[in-house]
């Protein structure tokens, strides 16, 4: 009988129960690995299913008049009898490519954007053309709060309580000419604050414009807050527009020119898409989107989706505006 | 590769593809998935899908540049999958964004183009689902079976196109599925043509290893 040294004893050998415990025990830990990982992945690329971003605690706007104070009668369409969208909805959900074209990364993408030193320069066709400083600009007129719907071309909607005053106030102080048809208005281009400014997904800055009976409507308001507090940056801060009737992407936001011109100025989204995104924008049911339909929308909080409201329920206030035109032609 | 090792392979990749779905369950019940959850899972539930056609259509050349013959095992699981989660994409699509109503559904699938790419990509890989057990690949017959089988093609083109056709201006997540399919597709392509000119190409079939036993 040869002696092998290297020969392994019977009874050295690992028990085929322990090998393949083993064996499971490390296979068990790889599959829990993996998981956790994979886990990992789907968190980093979907951080709002951790959190919904930072909370934002802006300052709060004082002596706000309440719309029963300022609404001349029941047909202002100055608030809506519809339950109010979340703070934490209306902060975590936005567009505002200047940051993010997802809606909920701008949240934590502005969170750190400053509005110190803001001035708006009011110019073109007036009288008395102005570079505001940000607090002269919320003197012109005691802020008010709107309860306004607010419908996205992309199809769903909030109601949101704003804090501003109607644009025409401003208007009035700056005296247009009267050879002046229209308002262009401009977001400030800075891409080392705005950091969506630096890839050139739209064409910056971003523009967007009203015909002159558009502007002095009453319900066409400057909104410099939400809630009764200061705009956050993601949803326009310091100062934006908001036109009701009007799908959101005419809100401009963090304005910081204002001029009065002859002729149509160019804006942004229809000069990106001229047959997706019209000049005027109004929010109407009965004209689709090329891709998409108009007739419904989502509302956020709500399940389930609900019937657009022609100009988005604003027909009564300001469908005498757009009388005789072809609102597929000028959709 | 032993079949014990290819076996626990599998398994890693059934427990990782419910990982997502899990999650997404447990923010739903949660309330986490955000202000807009029904986007939320439609979007996320249609960005699976894509994933795994991707993973599907990249079994073979992964197969064949790098070797690694056990890949194979895995393509019925990711292809599965894709299936899997583009059913879910549609019942949310039915149930949350349609509200269960079967006309509302059906006029959105006629009248809006991108459904019919994401539409099209669905119904073809209804066949595939059906065909994937080893006695329809019996039944069929290899021949056939891959030539039916490449209908994941069609669905993979047609889920890219579907998500870029609704993107409102930043595109650049569905140009990332874009190129990866072009490359998926390229490299199709150039085997091919490949083993068409074999005399041409000795060289570079050189440098690519033959196939390994399992």
């Amino acid at each position: 009988m040869l002696k092998d040294e290297n020969k392994i004893l019977a009874r050295e050998v690992t028990p085929p129960s322990v090998y393949f415990n083993r064996r499971n025990f490390i296979r068990a830990g790889i599959l829990a690995a993996s998981a956790v990982a994979t886990g990992v992945v789907y968190r980093k690329l979907n951080p709002v299913g951790t959190n919904s971003g930072p909370s934002v605690q802006t300052a709060k706007i004082e002596g706000v008049q309440k719309p029963a104070a300022t609404a001349t009668n029941d047909n202002s369409g100055f608030t809506v009898n519809e339950p109010e969208t979340p703070f934490e909805d209306i902060t975590h959900y936005n567009n505002f490519y200047e940051f993010s074209t997802d809606k909920e990364e701008v949240a934590t993408a502005a969170a750190n954007f400053k509005t110190t030193g803001w001035t708006v320069s009011v110019e073109g066709l007036v009288n008395k053309p102005k570079v505001f400083a940000l607090d002269d600009l919320l003197k012109i007129a005691p802020p008010e709060e709107r309860i306004y719907r607010m419908r996205c071309v992309e199809a769903w909607s909030m109601v949101i309580p704003w804090v501003g005053f109607s644009f025409s106030k401003l208007l009035n102080v700056v005296e247009p000419l009267s050879s002046a048809k229209y308002v262009a208005f401009q977001t400030l281009l800075d891409p080392a604050r705005m950091p969506g400014q630096r890839s050139n997904v739209l064409d910056w800055p971003y523009a967007e414009g009203l015909r002159m009976d558009e502007a002095m409507h009453p319900l066409t308001i400057l909104a410099s807050g939400i809630y009764g507090r200061a705009l956050p940056p993601q949803d326009g801060a310091p100062i934006r527009m908001i036109i009701p009737w009007k799908y959101g992407f005419k809100g401009i936001k963090s304005i910081v020119k204002i001029k009065l011109l002859e002729t149509q100025p160019r804006t942004t989204w229809s000069a990106y898409a001229p047959k997706e995104y019209g000049f005027y924008a109004n929010v109407n049911p009965h004209v689709d989107h090329p891709r998409w339909s108009q007739a419904t929308e989502q509302r956020i909080g709500e399940p389930g989706r609900r019937p657009t409201l022609m100009f988005n329920g604003y027909e009564a206030q300001v469908g005498h505006l757009y009388a005789g035109m072809d609102l597929r032609k000028n959709f | 590769m032993k079949e014990d090792d290819i076996r626990f392979i599998k398994l890693l990749v059934l427990v990782n593809g419910l990982v997502p779905l899990a999650l997404l369950a447990w923010d739903q019940s949660h309330h986490r998935l955000g202000a807009n959850p029904q986007n939320f899972l439609i979007l996320t539930t249609g960005m699976m899908t894509l994933i795994f056609l991707m993973l599907t259509m990249a079994v073979t050349p992964v197969r064949k540049v790098f070797g690694l013959n056990w890949v194979i095992h895995l393509r019925r699981m990711f292809g599965l999958y894709a299936f899997f989660y583009g059913c879910l994409h549609f019942l949310s699509f039915y149930s949350l964004d349609r509200a269960f109503s079967l006309s509302s559904t059906l006029h959105e699938i006629v009248a809006r183009k991108y459904i019919w790419f994401g539409i099209t990509a669905l119904l073809v890989m209804v066949p595939l689902a059906v065909t994937s057990t080893n006695a329809m690949i019996k039944r069929l017959g290899g021949k056939r079976w891959r030539a039916l089988h490449r209908l994941a093609y069609v669905a993979a083109v047609g889920g890219v196109i579907h998500y870029h056709m609704q993107v409102k201006a930043d595109v650049r997540l569905p140009l990332v599925f874009a190129a990866v399919l072009s490359v998926l597709f390229g490299y199709r392509l150039l085997d091919t043509w490949r083993q068409r000119k074999p005399a041409l190409l000795a060289w570079t079939l050189s440098r690519s290893e033959p196939p390994r036993k399992d």
